[in-house]
């Protein structure tokens, strides 16, 4: 079957190409086995990233027929007969062929806070053990640590794909993830950057970031959940200032 | 050096779901102009009868009945839309228990009926014309 692959060679080429390619057709194969293939059988210079195969590391997220795909989880019985054409992500610059750079949603991460805060003089000494958490507790924030950062997400959002400033799906996804975590007290914190206009009232709500999420993180939801929250903390401060939070 | 790509004008024709999202987004402007047309009879009404009557006089014509089926598609598709994504913004849990999407979708369709049998009520079931 015919696979069409994005060229861009910055030292060849100005603009980027697209290169077909006959891959033999098996049932079994995803849509990472054939570039594998290509790569190995018919052409070395094909640069694209992978690593584990099974949906887990996150690595492999590129343009499947227009989709954000994982290609490790993309079959081409999915596709066959027609051809397939494999794209790098979406909105983010392309280091070359089927490479993007990741710098921006790295720093999207970071942007969030992503990890637990206590407030000055109320962290737990070591001896006293852990924080204990119940199911209930655990439930409500593991469904978005569940995020592998394939950036399937940003891929499938015409909001940052206009326009880069937005924190995106992923990144207020993992902030929702540490402001429902019941051991942290460092909401107010992540607010400055969560509730800002490049934060979550940029969303306009497509939902195709969850509809792509290969690890059902619902970051759609995240975001909307921070919206109504973020309403909430607006109206609780305007009616009772003198309760304003710490 | 990085290549960077453009996003076309078209990006809403180019998926199924970016392009239902467009016409999600679109029918919000049915909605405020039929808030508007209510608003303009209100207005009506308060300058008396005669110019009330003029105002729903135009409720008659062919073209007022194309505009309201129209609307109403559009307003049907607005609130069906909205009503069905209201689950990922209300979480709610009874115990330990998350409450079903179903039963938070379903809430807000309840209300909806509830609130038009009311509506139709007040109009059709007290007799009184409008």
């Amino acid at each position: 079957m015919e696979v069409e692959i994005f060229r861009y060679r910055p030292e060849e080429e100005s603009e980027p190409t697209f290169q077909s390619y006959e891959v033999p057709f098996n049932e079994e194969w995803v849509v990472l086995d054939a570039i594998n293939y290509i790569k190995d059988e018919i052409d070395g210079t094909i640069s694209h990233r992978w690593s584990c195969r099974m949906g887990v590391c996150g690595s492999c997220g590129m343009m499947v027929n227009r989709v954000p795909r994982l290609t490790c989880a993309a079959f081409l019985k999915e596709y066959y007969p027609r051809k397939i054409r494999v794209e790098p992500l979406d909105g983010f610059p392309v280091e070359r062929d089927l490479v993007t750079e990741m710098d921006v949603f790295v720093s999207k991460l970071t942007d969030v806070s992503p990890w637990i805060i206590r407030n000055e003089g109320e962290e737990k000494p070591i001896e006293e053990g852990t924080y204990l958490q119940s199911p209930r507790e655990l439930a409500e924030y593991k469904q978005y640590s569940m995020c592998i950062n394939c950036m399937l997400c940003y891929a499938a959002c015409p909001v940052f794909a206009l326009d880069t400033n937005f924190l995106g799906p992923a990144a207020i996804a993992l902030g929702q993830r540490y402001n429902m975590d019941s051991r942290d007290q460092g909401r107010n914190q992540r607010q400055e950057v969560i509730a800002s206009h490049d934060g979550v009232w940029h969303c306009t709500f497509v939902g195709e970031c969850s509809a792509v999420c290969p690890k059902d993180v619902d970051p759609a939801g995240a975001i909307q959940r921070a919206k109504l929250s973020s309403t909430t903390d607006y109206f609780k401060d305007l009616l009772m200032p003198w309760g304003k939070r710490k | 050096m990085s290549y960077i790509r453009k996003v076309p004008n078209t990006w809403w024709l180019q998926r199924k779901p970016y392009f239902l999202f467009i016409v999600r987004e679109l029918t919000s402007v049915a909605v405020a102009g039929y808030c508007g047309f209510l608003l303009y009879l209100m207005y009506a009404l308060s300058k008396g009868r005669p110019a009330y009557s003029a105002a729903t006089d135009l409720l008659t014509h062919p073209a007022s009945y194309t505009l309201h089926t129209i609307g109403l598609l559009l307003v049907l598709y607005h609130t069906i839309t909205w009503f069905n994504v209201t689950p990922k913004v209300l979480v709610f849990h009874l115990g330990e228990e998350k409450v079903p999407a179903v039963v938070i979708a379903g809430a807000h369709y309840a209300g909806w009926l509830a609130t038009s049998a009311l509506v139709a009520w007040l109009l059709l079931g007290t007799g009184t014309s409008v």
